[in-house]
This record gives C-alpha cells, structure tokens and sequence, in this order.
C-alpha cells in the first residue's frame, strides 16, 4: 500500500457522532476518525457540509446480465449502484438463463469483480428457471464461489406452500434465507394496478392488496414452524406492514423491505397510462404510502431495497397492459428516501444509514459492508450532501435504461463520492 | 371542447348538451334526400380498429363520410400489426399520412389516451379495453332524451331521469362511460348486478348500486341491459348462466314491472335468451335500433365538433 490509496475526508459529519471530523482511509480501512486525523501524503477530499454513510447494500437489483445486455448489464448497472452511493448490490435471479446453477451465478459474480464498481453479491433461483416446482440447487451455489446467501424466484412468488416450506428448511444449513416476492398467482391473474378507485375508474384489471398480504402472513407462520429466515420483498401495502409488525412482535424469524417508489408514489400515477408507473407489486394508495414510511421508521420493515429493473424503451413505450413491469432506482434511492423520510422527520441519517446499510448487509450475510463507520471498519462509504438544492431529475444516468418514475421530479441531496475498501468509484458527482 | 374525445369525463354539461344538439340539428337533415354534408371535405378520417367491431366502424364510417370526409380503414388483422408492429409505429405511420382524426378501437385500456401522445389529430375513443366507449355513451344519451323528452328537446339534460344500467360493469367500457355522461347530464344512475360484476371501488362512482334488479325496475326510466359474456362463469363471477338469466335477465315479466314510459336499451351485440328475452328486444320499448341510426348521427356531431368543420346549413332553411 502506497500513500497515494491514501484519503484524508475533512470536515466531514457522521450521523450519530458529534460535529464534523476527519476521516482518515488506508489500505482499504478507516485508520481514524477524528478532527486531528492527519497524514502527511494523503489526498484530501474537501467535506464540509456532506455527512459520511456506511457504503449503501441493495438486497434488491436487476442487472438483467446475462440475457438482456440491452436492457442493463453488470457493468452499467454497478455504475448506476456506485453513482446512487451503493457499495454493494445483490443481483437477482430472473436473468436468461435464470441464476439457479454454481455456474450462473459464479458467472454473474465475477462480472461484478471485473466492473469493480461495487460489490455484486448474486441471488439464487429457489427453484429451478423460476418454474416453482423443483428446488433449485441451493446447497451448490452456497458452496459456490459466489457464496450465495439469499434465494429468492422475484418476478414469481414461491406460491406452493409445501415447496415454500422445504426452501425454508433446507437454507438452514448454510444459514441461507429466502427472499420470497409475495403474490398469489390466482388472485393476480392479469392484474394491471392495484384494486381500488384507479383501477376501477381506468378499467384496469385490480390487484388486490390481499393477493400480497396472503402469502406473507402464510410464509411468516412456516418461518416460524420451521424456525428459518424469511425476508419478503418489496411490501407494498399497509396491511402487509401489519402482519410484519405482528410477526416480528412473536420474535419471528422475518424481516422487510419496502423499495423508494412505494415509499413516495401512489396509483393515482396511472391516470396517464403512462406505463413508466407500471410496477411490481403495483404502485398503492396514500394510505399505504403512509403506512410504509411509518413502519420503515419504527424498524417493522428492516430496509430499503431498489427493486432496480430496467427495461429498453420499447417495452414501455407502449399500453399500459403491453408493457413490462418494473421501474429504475438505483441512481435516485438515496434521495427519495431523504424526501420521505428524513426531510418528513420520520427517520434521522443515523436511521438511514442503518435502513440503508448495517440491515441489508446483515439480512445478505455480506461480510465487509454495512459496517459503522469506525477505525478498523472497512473503508465502504457514501459522502452525501443533503443540502444540495432540490433539482428535477433527469432519466439519462449510468444506468442502460430510462424508466424512471421520478424524471422531472425535483429531489433534495446529491451523492458526493463513494469509495469502495478505500477506493474511490465516484467523486464530485461522477464514475472515476 | 377538448381536441380529444376519449373518456366521458373530458365532457362537461355544456359540452355534452352541445354535442346532443348538433346532433339534433343533424338528424334532422338525416331526413332529406341527399344526406351528405361538405363541412368535413379534404379532411382525413382513420378508423384504426385493433378489434373486430364492424357495428362500430361502419358507423364511424357513415358518419365521417357523410360529412365527406376521406376515411381510411385501418384494420389490425391483416396489417402490419399483425406483424408485430407497435401501437406507437402505427401512430407515426398515420401522423406521416396526416390523418386529421383517428378513431381507434382497440382491447388494452388506455389504449387511445396513449395514442393522443402519439399524434397531432384528434383522436376518437372507439371503446378502450374495459376502460370507456364514450360516443356510445352520447348515442345513449340522446337516444333517451328523444324518446323521453322528446325531439324539441334542445338544451335539456336528463335531470331526474333514473336509468338503471344492469349486467357485467366490471368489465363494461359502455357502463363506464354512461354513469360518468348521465350523471354530467343530470340523471340518477343505478348500477343492477351481482357483487363479483361490480369494481370493489364502486362506491366512489356518482351512482348508486343493487344488488338485485327486481326492486329496481319500477322506478326506473330506462333500463340498460349490458352484454354479458358467458365464458364469465369460468372465472367465478357467477355459476351458470342460467342463474344469471333467473336473477338479472331483463325477461317480459319483469318488464311488465316497468312505468309505462319507461324504456330498454342494450348497446349491442344482445345474447337473446341471457341478458334479455327475445320478447323484450323486440317490444315497442326496446330502443335497439333506434341507438344504431342515433349512433350515426352522434358521432357526425363529435367529428364535426372535434374536427371544427364549417358550417352546416340550419334545418328549415332549405
């Protein structure tokens, strides 16, 4: 290790510490915080005014690679992740072919390796191609170069409760956790938006809150029959917040996430038909806005996670029942969520950091991120600058894809830099 | 008026009554020898259908030219949309051809509201999905204030009129669009059908509901009987489609249980022996065949408004 990998982060805030300090960064660590942290070779970064974040974890992204290179592909998608602050991102399983072998997701890792833009931990297919009849390969792609942790079929709700369970039991032995989207396939069938007075008035088939609510109530109850880890996806609804509240409240193995849409935009997006709002779990009401935003802040839902899934222009730029689900997320996250909720004071950047960072790392079992940031922690960080003027945002970014739903929108904050074990992936705002 | 028509919700009262109107005073002409009108001429008209709906088209089709315009029938079989080619290409290659209007059908919702992105004409709401048919609406509308009120009728909403609309509203574009105009227009709607046919929203509708339509039927005006599709009962909206004749099928005894004036309507196509008894499509009430001619002269009303023709000649002057 040279001085040159040297960073010397001045004037920076920690959130929970007390005022400003100085971050020192070497050979991939912090080596010391504090307002008399020096060294004499060290490059300086200039932070006054940014506070400092454990280096952001999705559990949630599509990188679409391999199979639709156009919608995104590892490399363009991590440097979406590391312009949004993400210093590691968990790859999900619905590629072509479907992440449900050593050999895929071994594949998927060593991209994220060579992009270097952050971490890419893969997600295994429960079961084999999504089918939701046969139990992938579990134990093999934990023994895998990859060290698959999580397994989720997202995009396809593990409906069978008897396959659900044995998924369940059988990532016991390599502490593994299932990652289950909640969607009862009977109640969704040729759902468009979510059921209630948008759906009704736009005549577009209804997506009943139920449908979600079900199957986590169901997957809570065999989390805690069989004693194993259950983590849902993307919850949407109110109700869902609740069953999540009453789980966690029995010392139930579960945790949560909501995703940054469904913590700020409601269905009444639809209107247009706009299918850039077309999502799943679809978009909600106010209510449930609401409600996710409280139980994000009360810890009920453990974190946020993105849900990043590009789509190449054509597949929405089409009716809304033609058109792909999914929304972009990535590049907007960070901001999104200090607009819902620390700008509403529902959570302060200390909270964000743990919904951001320390959670999902921990729910991932990924070692080396999600640390507090302390001498010794691994040199994972996010400089962001909350006061940065609230400025519209645009679609174009580093991501391959333009589905956002938030373009045109004006959000606060600005991620500054990321440095990934010390290295720095982007500075001033762009990629290095 | 909006440069679109494409749910019933972009007409106010003094749009609606305006459209009644014109086509009023068109219906009148409709009397003379020679029907056509030059107020549309050099204009292009684009019936650009996506579902099979030859009662629609052709009645797009007389209107638009009986106002003399040019119509190019787009029909989606046989086409470059049969090959793959998306609602947005299709609404770039009808921009080049510069198509003043587009009157679409098609089966996704929405489907007309994404096309107004797409293009500069007007662009007419053929029936969108289960989303809204909003000049079937209008011919409706008119329909019942002539048989109602009368042909004198000029500038009169149908306030006070009960209209009970019965049969699959969950997936009906004609209910949609006809709560929404009836009421704009002043008349108490009543929507007759079982739970499973009815949006779980319904309640944030300007109507009221049943679930039976037996208590409804003396005090209703009119009676709108919905197509139900029968293949429904596989889904489980209703057990048979016996059961749905025996509790919401617009039979002669129930119709006896009507005021006197009170009249049927069905938007078409009817299944005779469903949703309505071949005696009552074929009474004096049913108004059936009056809403295909008033659909004609409704629609030439919203082209001609929509597209701004120039004048027509005011009835009694030639």
């Amino acid at each position: 290790m040279t001085d040159h990998d040297s960073w010397l982060i001045k004037g920076v805030t920690i959130p929970g510490g007390e005022g400003p300090t100085s971050l020192l960064l070497g050979g991939g660590s912090i080596t010391d915080i504090g307002p008399n942290a020096e060294h004499p070779d060290a490059r300086t970064l200039d932070a006054d005014g940014l506070i400092a974040l454990p280096g952001l974890v999705d559990l949630h992204t599509h990188l679409r690679e391999p199979g639709r290179e156009d919608a995104e592909t590892v490399q363009t998608g991590t440097a979406a992740a590391a312009l949004g602050g993400f210093t590691a991102v968990h790859a999900m399983a619905n590629t072509d072919p479907v992440a449900d072998t050593a050999g895929v997701v071994e594949q998927v890792w060593r991209l994220g390796r060579a992009a270097g833009h952050c971490d890419v931990q893969p997600v295994g297919a429960v079961t084999i191609g999504l089918g939701g009849t046969r139990l992938a390969e579990l134990g093999t792609m934990a023994d895998s170069a990859a060290r698959v942790r999580v397994f989720s079929d997202d995009g396809r709700c593990v409906a069978d409760p008897l396959l659900m369970r044995r998924a369940l039991e059988y990532v016991k032995a390599f502490d593994g956790v299932i990652a289950q989207h909640a969607q009862d396939p009977r109640l969704t069938e040729g759902a468009q938006l979510n059921e209630g007075e948008m759906s009704a008035r736009l005549g577009l088939a209804g997506w009943p809150a139920v449908a979600e609510e079900g199957i986590i109530a169901r997957d809570c109850l065999l989390a805690a029959h069989v004693g194993s880890a259950l983590h849902v996806c993307h919850v949407s609804t109110a109700g869902s917040a609740e069953i999540l509240r009453w789980a966690k409240s029995k010392g139930w193995p579960v945790t949560a996430e909501v995703t940054p849409h469904h913590l700020l935009l409601t269905d009444e997006l639809a209107a247009g038909y706009d299918p850039v709002f077309k999502v799943n779990p679809p978009l909600r009401t106010g209510e449930d806005v609401a409600e996710l935003r409280r139980a994000l802040a009360d810890g009920t839902i453990d974190c946020v996670a993105t849900d990043h899934a590009p789509h190449p222009v054509e597949a929405k730029e089409t009716e809304w029942s033609e058109a792909a689900f999914g929304m972009t997320g990535l590049e907007t996250a960070l901001r999104v969520v200090q607009r819902a909720m620390v700008d509403t004071g529902l959570l302060d950047w200390a909270g964000v950091a743990d919904r951001m960072s320390v959670r999902p790392a921990r729910i991932g079992r990924l070692a080396g991120q999600g640390v507090p940031l302390a001498p010794g922690a691994p040199a994972n960080l996010t400089l962001y600058d909350p006061a940065a003027p609230a400025e519209a945002v645009t679609p174009a970014g580093a991501s391959k894809s333009r589905n956002t739903p938030f373009a045109g929108l004006e959000l606060p904050g600005r991620v500054v830099a990321t440095f990934l074990r010390g290295v720095p992936t982007v500075l001033d705002g762009k990629l290095t | 008026m909006k440069r679109h028509l494409i749910s019933a919700a972009d007409l106010s009262r003094a749009d609606a009554l305006l459209i009644l109107d014109t086509a009023e005073e068109l219906a009148q002409l409709a009397d003379r020898p020679i029907k056509k009108l030059p107020t549309l001429r050099g204009r292009t008209v684009v019936n650009l259908f996506y579902e099979d709906s030859t009662r629609t088209r052709i009645s797009f089709e007389a209107a638009a030219k009986r106002l003399s315009a040019d119509v190019i029938n787009f029909s989606a079989k046989g086409s470059s949309v049969a090959k793959g080619e998306s609602l947005k290409d299709t609404a770039l290659t009808l921009e080049a051809m510069g198509a003043d209007a587009v009157v679409i059908r098609h089966g996704a919702s929405g489907a007309a509201h994404r096309l107004a992105g797409w293009v500069r004409g007007s662009v007419l709401n053929a029936g969108d999905g289960t989303h809204e048919h909003p000049t079937q609406a209008l011919l409706d509308a008119f329909t019942i204030r002539r048989r109602l009120k009368g042909p004198q009728a000029r500038g009169a909403g149908l306030d006070g009129l009960r209209v009970t609309i019965v049969g699959d509203v969950l997936h009906s574009r004609v209910a949609r669009s006809n709560v929404l105009l009836l009421s704009t227009l002043g008349a108490e709607v009543t929507l007759a059908a079982p739970p499973t046919l009815l949006p779980l929203a319904v309640g944030s509708w300007p109507c009221a509901v049943s679930y039976e339509l037996d208590s409804e039927l003396p005090k209703s005006d009119v009676v709108m009987m919905l197509r139900v599709q029968q293949e429904r009962m596989n889904a489980a909206y209703f057990p048979s489609v016996r059961e749905y004749s025996r509790r919401y099928g617009l039979d002669a005894e129930r119709m006896a249980r009507l005021p006197g004036h009170a009249i049927v309507m069905h938007p078409g196509p009817m299944n005779r022996g469903v949703e309505i008894a071949a005696e009552v499509a074929d009474s004096v009430r049913s108004t059936i065949v009056e809403q295909v001619a008033n659909g004609v002269t409704t629609r030439m009303a919203v082209l001609y408004l929509l597209l701004g023709g120039t004048e027509f000649p005011a009835t009694g002057e030639a």
